[in-house]
């Protein structure tokens, strides 16, 4: 009895210690996951994913895109107005702001960002984002005008991301976001601790963020990551695999949640480039609009959705997800399977069956290698099924895996490649895709090397994005991307597959989370996140 | 230990025939999809069930054997037909030995995985899969004659002091007719040793460039390439029986390195 009493005791204890705190008191710190070390912590150098997380969940911006309802919200802007023809914006700052070194944070603070993004020595992402050599006006240390002499669609909401940033960069920065960086060990963790200046208090007047800290754990590994939150280690897992999904919900009913259709799209095109080593006579057929249409509804998209995702995707109906609900062109349906359609197609444009295979008009067996990057299960499941779903009309596809870096090289550089399967995304605004769509832009997929419009319908799009480029109307620019979708559907120079569901895993006791397709899609209110 | 030899050659014999002629009594194609069936238990209608995308596991198995273990020893037949070319030159005297002797410390000291990547990589995409496995093998064939040469080298340079060449030299036997007849009677049992160390390294090799997605090419199998699901605990989990090629590794390993460590006049 005596010895039972004692065991039980030091059990006791040993619990005590190895959770830190006292029973019946509830832990204050988030635990999630980046794939890397963040290669830089100053908020304007976020270049990567796992910059980008780290200076999502420390910086301050002047207006936040709320990701459930997609409105506009003032941060440390109190107000803002933005001139009709959508040119200049006006923003009235918070009084007494703070970055979380005590140090004041006023429109000084804001236009010294503005600027230092703009510098090409700082070779900032936001560079590109506000380029268009704006005039920067301090009125007073509240007010701030920015101006620009020609159009800046979507200009207000280019400020949900720049991160206002001190005017001392130390090797951890100070910052004016819900937390800022206490500790970083590299290859282990960045802690960030809670923002004694944040701004932000609750309807009680509670001061925000109610979460002490967050570790960001440094794991590579998406199945350790799921291992982690199933032994209670992790308590948010932001990307889920099908598989890991399923698994997830099983063991921990209510923790896995679909979030529908993410902004993700599984898509293939085919190199249509004069640069490399491709044949003119294959050229030809991936020029041939009614070629790329045949492939296109020769792939059984319902299948890769049940198939490979475990039903937990959705056939693609175009270049947007319809996730994307603003974007998304909704008189755009998924393209249905059709063998015989497909054939059709094919016969128009002088391919044969014969013995042996598919054959074009010149006699040219019809057989073409589809790269993709080794080690994506969900990439190299597609693969085979388009494989199978091509040969049915005599098209020989030689599947072949690459490394993520040859693949790339092959694609930009030596244009020596005849189809990709990769995905290919629109996040946000169709502005960020405009240099995939015009026929000069420098991520024109199918044709990088392409500087004037090689067909009439490449010049309408030209034309399309010029509009989308320059119109001051969110609605005009809509109408005009509404077109683009649909020549990219009638003439598929990317034949769209799927979009995945968006997939993600939240501790049942974390409270105040409002999950959604836009990134960062669990921890974009991490300010509200609470433990129950 | 003998009946243990005796069981890895039984055993290893029986996964040779299954690999030769097993294929032929697969119960469906490797490649075909069964998509109303995709991570099938197994069963009546799929014996290991099925992969995610729908296809037989048993069959895969089948045809996936018949390429690990008859590309292997064919791999380091090439190997070891290279090294007793090469390791002769370094026998030889003036500048050509210490020229070998350094060209086969460099072919050691290099990183042969990452330049198998870059390889096939820069492979032609449109190579047919058959053609690619043969390359893949072939590479490895050429690459690996450096680590038998080695030990063909000092076989060689042992023999060089030996009465019995000695005494050969004396009775005017043309160095030839040494070579072809008299020393190959030596380094023989040292060549099958080499071989039966090299096959199981091969199996390895191809299984670590397909786990890289790197190997063997889709549609064809390869242990490789069905190892290539265990990097998931996911799917393991779910599905176990993906781990039969990991078990049909180990035991034909197994069985190598039992006869690779047993003394060769037991063996012959």
């Amino acid at each position: 009895m005596m010895r039972t009493r004692v065991v039980a005791a030091v059990a006791l204890l040993c619990a005590a210690c190895g959770s830190g705190r006292k029973a019946g008191e509830v832990r204050n710190q988030l635990r999630i996951s980046i794939a890397g070390d963040p290669k830089s912590f100053d908020p304007l150098q976020a270049i990567e994913d796992s910059s980008d997380t780290v200076r999502y969940l420390t910086s301050g911006v002047l207006l936040r895109v709320n990701r459930a309802t997609d409105a506009l919200e003032p941060e440390l802007a109190e107000s803002w107005k933005m001139s009709d023809d959508g040119r200049t914006i006006s923003f009235h700052l918070r009084p007494g702001l703070k970055f979380s070194d005590n140090s004041p944070l006023d429109a000084n603070d804001v236009a010294r960002t503005l600027r230092r993004a703009l510098d090409p020595k700082t070779a900032s992402p936001f560079g590109d984002t506000f380029a268009g050599n704006p005039t920067i006006t301090v009125s007073s240390p509240l007010d701030i005008t920015i101006a620009y002499a020609g159009p800046k669609p979507g200009l207000d909401r280019l400020f949900d991301t720049l991160p206002i940033a001190p005017a001392k960069l130390a090797t951890l920065p100070a910052s004016a976001g819900p937390f800022y960086y206490s500790d970083y060990r590299p290859g282990e963790y960045v802690m960030l601790s809670r923002n004694p200046n944040y701004w932000k208090h609750d309807s009680s007047g509670k001061q925000l963020p109610y979460l002490d800290s967050v570790r960001v754990a440094i794991q590579g590994n998406r199945d350790v990551e799921v291992e982690k939150f199933l032994r209670g280690e992790q308590d948010i897992v932001a990307r889920l695999e099908p598989a890991s999904f399923d698994r997830i919900e099983k063991a921990k009913p209510g923790s896995a949640h679909s979030l529908g259709p993410s902004m993700d799209s599984e898509s293939m095109w085919f190199n249509e480039s004069p640069g490399g080593s491709l044949p003119a006579w294959k050229r030809k057929w991936f020029q041939s609009a009614a070629f790329r249409h045949a492939v296109s509804l020769a792939i059984n998209r319902e299948d890769i959705a049940r198939v490979v995702f475990g039903g937990r995707a959705h056939p693609s109906a175009g270049p947007v997800s319809p996730a994307n609900k603003f974007w998304f062109n909704a008189s755009l349906k998924p393209l249905p399977y059709d063998e015989m359609a497909a054939m059709k197609a094919l016969t128009s444009e002088g391919f044969t069956q014969q013995t042996g295979g598919l054959r074009d008009a010149a006699g040219h067996p019809v057989e073409f290698s589809l790269i993709t990057n080794g080690g994506n299960a969900v990439r190299e499941h597609m693969a085979p099924l388009i494989q199978a779903d091509l040969a049915k009309l005599g098209m020989k596809v030689n599947v072949v895996t690459l490394d993520f870096n040859s693949l790339v090289d092959r694609i930009v550089k030596s244009f020596n490649y005849e189809a990709v399967l990769l995905s290919m995304n629109i996040e946000t605004d169709p502005i960020e895709v405009m240099n995939v769509w015009m026929s000069s832009g420098d991520h024109h997929a199918w044709n990088l090397l392409e500087k004037t419009p090689a067909t009439p319908w490449e010049a309408r799009i030209d034309e399309l994005e010029k509009i989308q480029a320059t119109s001051g109307s969110r609605d005009v620019r809509k109408k005009a991307f509404d077109e683009v979708q649909k020549i990219a559907v009638d003439e598929e120079p990317i034949i769209y597959l799927v979009n995945p569901d968006a997939l993600c895993a939240i501790a049942p006791n974390l409270k105040g989370t409002q999950p959604s397709v836009a990134p960062p899609s669990v921890w974009w209110n991490v300010e509200w996140l609470r433990f129950e | 230990m003998i009946w243990v030899r005796r069981a890895a050659i039984v055993i290893l014999i029986l996964v040779a025939l299954g690999a030769l002629f097993g294929p032929a009594f697969a119960p469906y194609s490797y490649g075909e999809q069964f998509r109303d069936a995709p991570s099938a238990l197994p069963g009546g209608r799929f014996l290991l069930g099925t992969d995610q995308i729908g296809r037989d596991y048993f069959s895969r198995l089948l045809y996936a054997t018949r390429i690990s273990i008859v590309l292997a020893p064919a791999a380091a037949a090439v190997s070891i037909v290279l090294a007793l070319l090469i390791a002769p030159l370094g026998a030889g005297r003036g500048l050509l030995r210490p020229a070998v002797s350094v060209f086969t410390t460099i072919c050691l000291a290099l990183p042969w995985i990452f330049l198998f990547i870059i390889l096939r990589a820069e492979l032609p995409l449109n190579t047919s899969p058959v053609l690619s496995v043969l390359a893949t093998f072939a590479l490895m064939g050429v690459a690996g004659w450096a680590w038998p040469a080695r030990v063909f080298a000092a076989e060689i340079g042992r023999m060089e002091n030996s009465g019995w060449l000695l005494h050969a030299r004396a009775c005017g036997i043309p160095a030839k007719r040494i070579a072809i007849v008299h020393a190959w009677q030596h380094l023989r049992s040292v060549a099958l040793a080499q071989f039966r160390v090299l096959v199981p390294a091969y199996i390895l090799a191809e299984a670590s460039l397909g786990l890289l997605g790197l190997g063997v090419p889709e549609p064809l199998p390869s242990w490789g390439n069905l190892l290539g699901d265990l990097r998931h605990p996911d799917l393991v989990r779910a599905n176990p029986w993906i781990m039969a090629p990991l078990v049909l590794l180990i035991l034909v390993m197994i069985c190598l390195e039992t006869l690779g460590s047993a003394p060769m006049g037991e063996i012959e």
